[in-house]
């Protein structure tokens, strides 16, 4: 049914991503599809990395600890954003396409007062990704 | 928006070691349903300090009123060589890097790829650095200068003229007004922003340390940047920026709504004024949420195109060959004044000397945190010499280009006996002068959605400056906090036009700009260390 899941990560807030991840693993091991993680971060030093090359380094490092952990084919691609607070879900939808994921597995919060206005990043993803999105909450 | 060798890295940088982590002060309030990431206590300590200054400058009117205005004069008047000297340093440095070896450091690292187009990048910096001031000045400055040079008693104590001035003598005294002008508008103020673009981008992007104005003097105070001589440098930056802008809010909007009068008799007063700040304010807020590339980068382009064409127009109308010769006419006379007029020591045309270059020294670097930081965000993968050409040398010959046409055509006009250029008060000369020419209705329209657009460029880009200064160097902050600082300079400058405090806001913004002489001074010397230790190829 799917032969590769995406799955955005954000790498300064691991606590919150569990639920997707180990869905994504076990919807991996289910259709036999490979996992592609994918993070967006700034040119500018940030919380987690210095610039992109680092950035790409830990992403790649977590990338095989979670292939090690669940035992599916990981893979890891990391994007550079102008603007990550606006311009994350275009560059996720852009990712998604390059990378021809089938299935994207992200992880949201639940929606409040606020998506009223902004919708959520696995909100916005959902409204505009051709693929299935499996928005987990 | 992505790069297609993504895990490829950008080459060989010489990072600074510090166990700082960025964002490991910050805070993560909730303010009702919004959640915040802000630097904790840069963020509280710059919004309550602003809070208080508006209320006690609407609170006491009459002291702030003599106050600022007082302080203003006295530190132009005092200081006014240490501008002078300050600004002429600047220029230098930026020149030799430029033709140093230092010239090869790649902002990034060595591979690094540029993150903008040639024209995005230039369209972004100019309309940031510049652009209202062009509008504001380019018919009154030159006209001001040529008036004050050609009258009697020029040269004399009583008298605004640049150097001697040259009394009635009318070549000699364009040439020397176009010439002063230029150099309040040409090299050295895109000196400062260069200096301090460039030590911001090579301490973020090579350095590894935060994109904020305190990470420039890591080599000078070490660890101790990231305490209390960190936050307060970081907090002037802050308090610097937003002042800026809020006054420049303030007199745009009475640039626009004098202009509107004039074409389509809105009237002059505070309700119009507030109308116009609320609309501006309203644009540059769904600028900053549309983001920095289909926001900021769209509008500047949008604003420069338009720029472009009303200067063409000008140059057709206003004599194109006698402009295009004036260019070089203006070059020259410029080379020739420039030692006179950068000389810092024992000038005798004082009125001029600290109420022009000083007060515009002091101005120009008190803009120089929101510029360069903006220009350093978009500068990445350009190398030092690239960045110093097209920073310092591109817009300061683009200035020459406006001022020569704008001031030039202008000029020309009072010498064929257009009185009316003269009388018009400051706000009104531009369009006076475009009066004369044809599709006055027309170009007067233009002329005043660029006086609006520029103003919500410098907005846009100043709030996203903020608010990556006040979380700490992050730029992925949460999108409420850009949606704050942008309404927030709508709100101020609100409040001290009604207050009738702008003029002491900008006198208080001016001030800053001693204090920050003295911090770029010492960050010459922290950006030449910085590069000195960088890999050249």
């Amino acid at each position: 049914m799917y032969s590769t899941i995406m799955v955005p990560v954000d790498l300064g807030h691991l606590d919150r991503l569990d639920k997707a991840l180990t869905s994504a693993a076990d919807l991996a091991k289910h259709y036999g599809a490979a996992v592609t993680l994918v993070g967006v971060t700034a040119a500018a030093p940030g919380a987690v990395a210095h610039n992109p090359a680092e950035y790409a380094g830990k992403l790649r490092g977590f990338a095989d600890a979670f292939a090690a952990k669940h035992g599916v084919a990981v893979a890891a691609a990391a994007y550079t954003s102008h603007d990550p607070t606006r311009d994350l879900d275009k560059t996720l939808l852009a990712a998604a396409q390059e990378q021809g994921a089938d299935l994207i597995v992200m992880a949201s919060h639940v929606p409040g007062l606020p998506e009223h206005v902004f919708a959520s990043h696995g909100g916005g993803v959902a409204a505009h990704a051709p693929v299935s999105v499996f928005v987990v909450r | 928006m992505t790069t297609q060798d993504n895990l490829t890295p950008d080459g060989s940088a010489n990072p600074i070691e510090t166990d700082y982590t960025i964002g490991q002060d910050n805070i993560q309030p909730r303010i009702g349903p919004f959640g915040l990431d802000i630097h904790n206590p840069v963020f509280v300590i710059s919004g309550g300090l602003i809070i208080l200054f508006v209320v006690l400058t609407l609170a006491l009117p009459d002291q702030a009123a003599s106050f600022f205005p007082a302080l203003r004069d006295s530190l132009t008047g005092s200081f006014d060589w240490f501008f002078l000297l300050s600004g002429n340093i600047f220029v230098l440095v930026s020149l030799a890097i430029m033709v140093s070896p230092l010239g090869k450091v790649r902002l990034g690292g060595v591979d690094a790829k540029p993150d903008y187009s040639y024209a995005g990048w230039f369209a972004m910096l100019f309309a940031a650095g510049m652009g209202i001031g062009l509008m504001f000045f380019g018919v009154s400055e030159p006209i001001s200068h040529f008036s004050s040079a050609i009258a009697d008693g020029a040269g004399g104590p009583e008298s605004w003229a640049p150097l001697a001035g040259a009394p009635g003598d009318a070549v000699e005294a364009e040439r020397l007004g176009m010439a002063a002008t230029i150099f309040h508008w040409g090299l050295h103020p895109w000196a400062i922003y260069a200096v301090v673009g460039l030590s911001l981008a090579l301490f973020a992007y090579n350095k590894g340390l935060p994109l904020s104005v305190r990470s420039i003097f890591y080599p000078i105070f070490g660890e101790r940047v990231w305490g209390w001589t960190g936050h307060v440098i970081d907090t002037l930056a802050v308090f610097a920026t937003l002042f800026g802008l809020a006054t420049s809010l303030g007199i745009g909007a009475e640039q626009a709504n004098a202009g509107l009068e004039a074409l389509f008799g809105l009237p002059v007063n505070d309700a119009s004024k507030v109308l116009l700040i609320l609309g501006i304010t309203g644009l540059a807020l769904i600028s900053v949420i549309a983001g920095l590339d289909a926001g900021v980068k769209r509008l500047s382009e949008i604003n420069i195109v338009l720029a472009a064409l009303l200067l063409l127009f000008v140059i057709v109308f206003g004599g194109a060959v006698q402009i295009l010769t004036g260019f070089f006419t203006n070059l020259v006379a410029y080379a020739q004044y420039l030692p006179a007029l950068s000389n810092p020591f024992g000038r005798e045309d004082a009125n001029f000397s600290q109420g022009w270059t000083a007060f515009y020294w002091a101005w120009w670097i008190s803009w120089s945190p929101f510029v360069g930081m903006f220009i350093a965000r978009v500068s990445r993968g350009r190398t030092v010499r690239e960045f110093v050409f097209c920073v310092l040398l591109i817009p300061s010959l683009v200035s020459v280009l406006w001022m020569t046409a704008f001031g030039g055509a202008a000029i020309d006009l009072v010498n064929q006996g257009y009185q009316a250029i003269v009388d018009a008060p400051l706000e009104l000369k531009l369009f006076s002068m475009l009066e004369t020419m044809p599709l006055a209705a027309l170009t007067s329209f233009v002329g005043i959605v660029l006086v609006i657009v520029f103003f919500v460029t410098s907005s846009d880009s100043g709030s996203l400056v903020i608010d990556t200064i006040t979380a700490g160097g992050k730029v992925d902050a949460p999108v409420s906090q850009r949606v704050f600082w942008a309404s927030f300079e709508g709100l101020v400058a609100i409040a001290l036009l009604l207050g009738g405090g702008l003029g002491a806001l900008q006198a208080a913004a001016v001030s800053t700009g001693l204090p920050f002489a003295i911090v770029l001074l010492l960050g010459c010397v922290a950006l030449v260390k910085g590069l000195m230790s960088e890999p050249r190829k």
